[in-house]
């Protein structure tokens, strides 16, 4: 690849399962993020969806090193991440931020949007306090919040201009990668197409890498370049968006696209849905061989020992199961 | 008729004035129904559904005016002993933040089983036993093992489905549920309609669904409530609210609907901004931002008015037949 600016390579990371009180034993692992490799150059948009408890949020939080992995190395512009510490992480931290779904909850309710993105320009660069109002307006500017919106407090505030603050917030150390948890899936349907226009403007004037997490393919189509889908901690497919929204390779993703609700009440209640066998599976005792053998209507005995690699079937599309050939 | 809201008011007593969150809200539910409500953020969806809980922070909140009648009782007048026992037995709510219902330090196990020990003053074993099966329920894996973990050990998702456990344990009549699975993915969303309509069925339990995702409205209401600033403006069964909106904000929430969009383009989005709730205009409140409005809108009252069979708007121009959406 040639300007890859951000790489991961088998990452994997792992929460323990304790027990008890006073003797915490160990009863089991979660493997939330489990062996995840992927490239993304700057100012790509990477979707990633995937069913709720699959890793999404895990896999965020370890590229930005909120969580460390348990194995597996993140390289963002040519640093690798997760062997940097104190001060140096601090340093790497000003790079990428993240957005979060519930912007009230990561907002400070006693400080008014002009504390907030305040604080934010200053911890990342020295600031003289005549230039700051104008930088806190350029910044209200670009994310599209009026400037009477200055003195007020996070409650006073939609949903959807409260996102907006946490994008602002985002953006006041010049990240150059931004991962976005659910940042829609909380605001109504005109707002949401509001924050994607947003952030896809943002991407392409500021060359900011962006990887949006959503459980939402109808959402994630418009703003990715690329969609990766998540099972289980591993990528199941990857490829450019529209490929994998209109002509899904992976069982897994099939049935999420078949279940993506329509707005239309004739077709919603008519339509086929590929309903998926069995129970989630459980994070904690994953099957073996590949993991969404046991829920897959197309699964044969070697699926349940044989773990499928992630290779390309169509150009720049990848799928891990190794029935491609025959159910497509 | 299970539940009957007429004129509901409630306002926000705040430094910047009253804010008339829900400013006359009427609908009626009856048993095994399914109503949603959709609208914009701050349209007072929220609000509605607390008012009806008894759930407002009184103050800076307070209820102006209007009732709720559920039975022969009068919500809004009940006392909070009353309240108690209905809550949580008869009447379950699904709150839109899933930690602001869960209590970071206990167990979910515990919290599970509190309204069973409460309610129904059974034993912790067999109340356990309940828990687990509610849990299964609602496709969390490992239910026996993992109950006995904290919140913060679940994934967003996952949380919502504890809450969603939480509120059917007590196999309610009425589930009010707020934005419940908006952090669900599609397949697991799709199982919990599934079972929701299945306990409907089998108990005749009413739901009041709180969304934006129009495509869930489309596949699991009965009827819908559109609401714009504290007002409902269109209610209609769900077919007519999408294949015959009646009024401009209806047309153009379905029109900024980003699944229907076409990729590439810059998604179409509602001009303008939402009203302070505070200082709302005079007249139509969407008018400001409305493509049809003329003079007579920017003045008055704007009653909701049924124009066909079922089928009500606030729009005095669609009304009067002056405009076709
Ligand atoms: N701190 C933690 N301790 C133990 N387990 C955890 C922790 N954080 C996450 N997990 C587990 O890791 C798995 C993945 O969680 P994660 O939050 O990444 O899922 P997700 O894909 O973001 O789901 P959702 O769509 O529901 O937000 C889940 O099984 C979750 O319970
Ligand atoms: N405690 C409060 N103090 C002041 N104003 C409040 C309070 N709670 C709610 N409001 C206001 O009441 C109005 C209605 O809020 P509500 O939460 O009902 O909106 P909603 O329709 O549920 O929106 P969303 O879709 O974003 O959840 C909003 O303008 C909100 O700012
Ligand atoms: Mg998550
Ligand atoms: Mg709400």
């Amino acid at each position: 690849m040639p300007d890859t600016f951000l790489e991961l390579r088998h990452v994997k990371t792992h929460f323990p399962v304790e027990r008890g009180i006073i003797f915490r034993r160990r009863i089991g692992t979660v493997k939330a993020v489990d062996g995840v490799s992927l490239h993304l150059q700057q100012g790509e948009v990477l979707g990633l969806v995937g069913e709720s408890g699959c890793g999404k949020s895990t896999l965020g939080r370890t590229i930005l090193q909120l969580v460390p992995p348990t194995e597996g190395t993140v390289i963002l512009a040519g640093r690798t991440l997760n062997e940097l510490h104190g001060t140096e992480l601090r340093q790497a931290r000003a790079d990428f931020q993240m957005i979060f779904q519930d912007p009230y909850a990561s907002l400070n309710p006693r400080m008014t949007v002009y504390d907030t993105l305040a604080e934010a320009i200053g911890s990342h660069r020295q600031v003289p306090a005549v230039e700051m109002p104008a930088r806190v307006a350029a910044l209200m500017q670009k994310v599209g919040l009026p400037p009477r919106a200055i003195k007020k407090y996070p409650h006073e505030f939609s949903g959807g201009q409260r996102q907006r603050i946490a994008i602002a917030r985002a953006l006041a150390v010049e990240p150059k990668l931004i991962i976005a948890d659910e940042p829609v899936s909380a605001l109504d349907v005109s707002i949401q197409a509001q924050i994607i226009n947003l952030l896809a403007k943002l991407s392409r004037e500021m060359q900011l890498t962006l990887i949006f997490i959503s459980h939402d393919l109808s959402v994630v189509k418009h703003i990715a370049d690329r969609i990766a889908v998540m099972y289980l901690g591993k990528i199941v497919e990857l490829g450019p968006a529209a490929d994998v929204f209109e002509k899904p390779l992976h069982p897994y993703t099939k049935a999420l696209v078949s279940a993506v609700p329509i707005p239309d009440p004739e077709r919603e209640r008519q339509r086929q849905r590929i309903l998926l066998l069995g129970d989630p599976p459980s994070p904690m005792n994953p099957p073996g061989g590949c993991p969404f053998h046991p829920r897959c209507s197309h699964a044969v005995v070697e699926c349940k020992t044989s773990v499928p690699s992630l290779d390309e079937f169509r150009p720049g599309q990848q799928a891990a199961c190794i029935r491609l050939k025959e159910i497509s | 008729m299970l539940l009957k809201v007429t004129n509901l008011k409630t306002s926000f007593h705040t430094r910047n004035g009253v804010v008339r969150a829900v400013d006359g809200v009427s609908f009626v539910l009856g048993a095994g129904e399914t109503l949603g409500i959709v609208g914009e953020s701050g349209s007072g969806k929220s609000v509605t559904c607390y008012s009806i809980m008894g759930l407002i922070p009184q103050p800076p909140g307070r209820i102006e005016g209007g009732q709720a009648m559920f039975g022969d009782m009068d919500l809004l007048r009940c006392g909070p002993e009353e309240l108690r026992r209905i809550r949580g037995a008869r009447i379950s709510m699904i709150f839109q933040d899933p930690m602001t219902s869960l209590n970071p330090y206990l167990r979910i196990e515990d919290q599970l089983i509190e309204p069973l020990l409460i309610h129904e003053k059974i034993e912790r074993s067999s109340a356990i036993k309940r828990a687990i099966a509610a849990l299964e329920e609602v496709g969390v894996p490992d239910a026996a093992q993992r109950i006995r973990s904290y919140p913060h050990e679940f994934s967003g998702g996952m949380r919502q489905r504890v809450m969603i456990a939480m509120a059917l344990i007590t196999k309610p009549q009425l589930l009010i549920a707020d934005e419940p699975t908006t952090a669900l993915d599609v397949t697991v969303q799709a199982q919990i309609l599934e079972l929701i309509k299945k306990l409907q069925r089998e108990r005749g339990m009413a739901v009041i669904w709180v969304t934006h995702d129009l495509g869930v409205v489309a596949g699991f209401c009965d009827r819908v409530l559109v609401m714009y600033a504290g007002r409902i403006v269109e209610s209609a069964p769900t077919q007519q609210i999408f294949k015959h909106p009646l009024h401009p904000y209806n047309r153009a929430l379905q029109k900024s609907i980003p699944a229907l969009q076409a990729k590439g383009a810059e998604l179409y989005t509602i001009p303008g901004a939402p009203p302070d709730l505070a200082r709302k205009p005079e007249g139509c409140a969407f008018a400001p931002r409305c493509e049809f409005a003329a003079d007579k809108c920017r003045a008055g009252e704007m009653p909701l008015k049924e124009a066909e069979q079922g089928h009500a708007t606030a729009c005095w121009r669609v009304l009067d037949g002056e405009i076709k959406l």
